[in-house]
């Protein structure tokens, strides 16, 4: 089976699709025309350079240009998580708790499917490395935006419930384990969810395209399964190690609440 | 027995606090509002940070985790909070006894947070705190929210409780009669300063 070309006038026969939708939301005075417009062509840019950028990449394939491709990602994505933030934590340590949280999880649980599970040689040759990285660290990213966001908002919201809890004498861990035990859920179930309705409510959009692409279905549903177990275990990692390093960062070393840390 | 000591402390519009508190003292603490009473109590609990000394039983602040400070030293703010289902789950221990006496059936325990009036949190509050044992204690003005008659109750139950177990007390009051019936010494913020004054009869 080959796959069949898509020309440049079907995919603008798709988007004329969504500029339908947003004169129709315009009309409606809903106010979401704008912003679809703006992230339709932001998809089609940003998309556009990565196909050119994977080109290249494939066509080099050392591991220096894979692991620079995988840096930038991350950062990105860390930028993504502050952006999704209502509070920050002053001084950039927003940014620093999602990046490093993604990176524990996300990054070693992908170098540990590539060298143990799917085994490509090289191990990094990108075909396999870039496309797995870019999933797990998309729904890492989720999860740990999503945790940071319900916990710092809940802790400022809850602030006097956690201090007249810390008066009683309690630790700085006994006073937030319902605001990270809520932070945690918001984190993983979009993930939890996603795994339950798998198959039955939709086709999952890796294994769709790889049908798509000519791949048996018994093989995609393989890849599926084993992308949809790392992706769990990558973004509730992440969102652990990143919900942890905030509670700590909220408490200072008298184990006080410390609010004025948000902006 | 414990002795609750401030040296220099330095917190809010208040500068170089010193006071001594023996066990079983009762210190009245008043002021205008915004004086900076509550951040006091709060410094002393070590729940907002500070400059300067305080120690209980001779041993600093600073040695301990602040956990294990404010199970000692009990804070209870003047707006209380709750946060399990009953009133029961936030006791450390039953307290059948406190809730006799300040007028609890004993199945108020069981009773829906949600449901409590402001005079009752307020009352609750003070056994939850009593409940930790601790070995001194800070109120926030305890009877703020109680009519006369249970105000009388509460203020003998803690005195009654304040001298069984000598704790040092600072208790922030208002109201003139009470300092005069509680206080063993009653000082009044101005400024950046504590002023002793006399409890008149």
């Amino acid at each position: 089976m080959s796959v069949i070309d898509l020309s440049w006038w079907q995919l603008s026969l798709a988007a004329a699709l969504v500029v339908a939708l947003a004169i129709c939301t315009h009309i409606a005075r809903l106010q979401l025309g704008k912003s679809l417009i703006i992230a339709a062509v932001r998809t089609a840019i940003q998309l556009t350079l990565v196909g050119l950028i994977l080109e290249a990449l494939f066509a080099v394939g050392t591991l220096l240009w894979v692991s620079l491709l995988g840096l930038a990602m991350l950062l990105f994505a860390g930028q993504q998580v502050v952006s999704r933030q209502k509070y920050r934590l002053r001084g950039g340590w927003s940014f620093a708790i999602g990046t490093v949280s993604m990176l524990v999880s996300a990054f070693s649980v992908t170098i540990l499917s590539l060298v143990v599970l799917i085994g490509p040689q090289p191990w990094y040759q990108p075909q396999y490395s870039i496309p797995l990285l870019g999933m797990l660290l998309g729904n890492t990213m989720t999860g740990v935006a999503l945790g940071l966001d319900r916990l710092t908002e809940s802790l400022r919201r809850s602030r006097d419930i956690i201090d007249n809890r810390l008066m009683l004498g309690e630790t700085w861990r006994q006073a937030s384990i319902e605001f990270r035990r809520d932070a945690m859920r918001a984190g993983l179930m979009p993930t939890i969810n996603s795994m339950a309705a798998a198959g039955i409510v939709f086709l999952p959009g890796m294994m769709t395209g790889q049908i798509l692409a000519g791949t048996s279905p018994t093989i995609a549903v393989k890849y599926q399964i084993l992308i949809m177990f790392t992706i769990a275990a990558g973004t509730g990692f992440g969102t652990f190690v990143a919900v942890a390093l905030c509670t700590r960062r909220m408490f200072d070393e008298r184990e006080r609440l410390c609010v004025d840390r948000l902006i | 027995m414990p002795q609750l000591k401030l040296e220099k402390l330095n917190i809010g519009p208040l500068k170089k606090v010193r006071l001594e508190i023996q066990p079983g003292e009762i210190i009245c603490l008043s002021g205008s509002s915004g004086s900076g009473k509550s951040r006091l109590l709060r410094a002393i609990a070590d729940i907002e940070p500070h400059s300067g000394d305080i120690s209980l039983d001779d041993i600093d602040q600073k040695e301990m985790p602040g956990h294990q400070w404010r199970r000692q030293v009990m804070l209870v703010p003047a707006q209380s909070a709750w946060w399990y289902e009953t009133v029961g789950e936030h006791f450390n221990q039953p307290m059948e006894k406190a809730l006799k006496t300040l007028g609890f059936p004993e199945e108020a325990t069981e009773w829906q947070v949600s449901r409590l009036s402001s005079g009752e949190k307020q009352r609750l509050a003070l056994i939850r705190a009593l409940s930790y044992a601790p070995q001194a204690l800070l109120l926030d003005e305890p009877t703020a929210n109680l009519d006369p008659d249970t105000t009388s109750k509460v203020e003998a139950w803690l005195m009654d409780e304040i001298s069984k177990h000598q704790y040092p007390v600072i208790w922030v009051a208002h109201n003139r009669e009470q300092i005069q019936r509680v206080a063993t010494r009653h000082f009044e913020i101005k400024g950046s300063r504590l002023i002793e004054r006399e409890i008149s009869q």
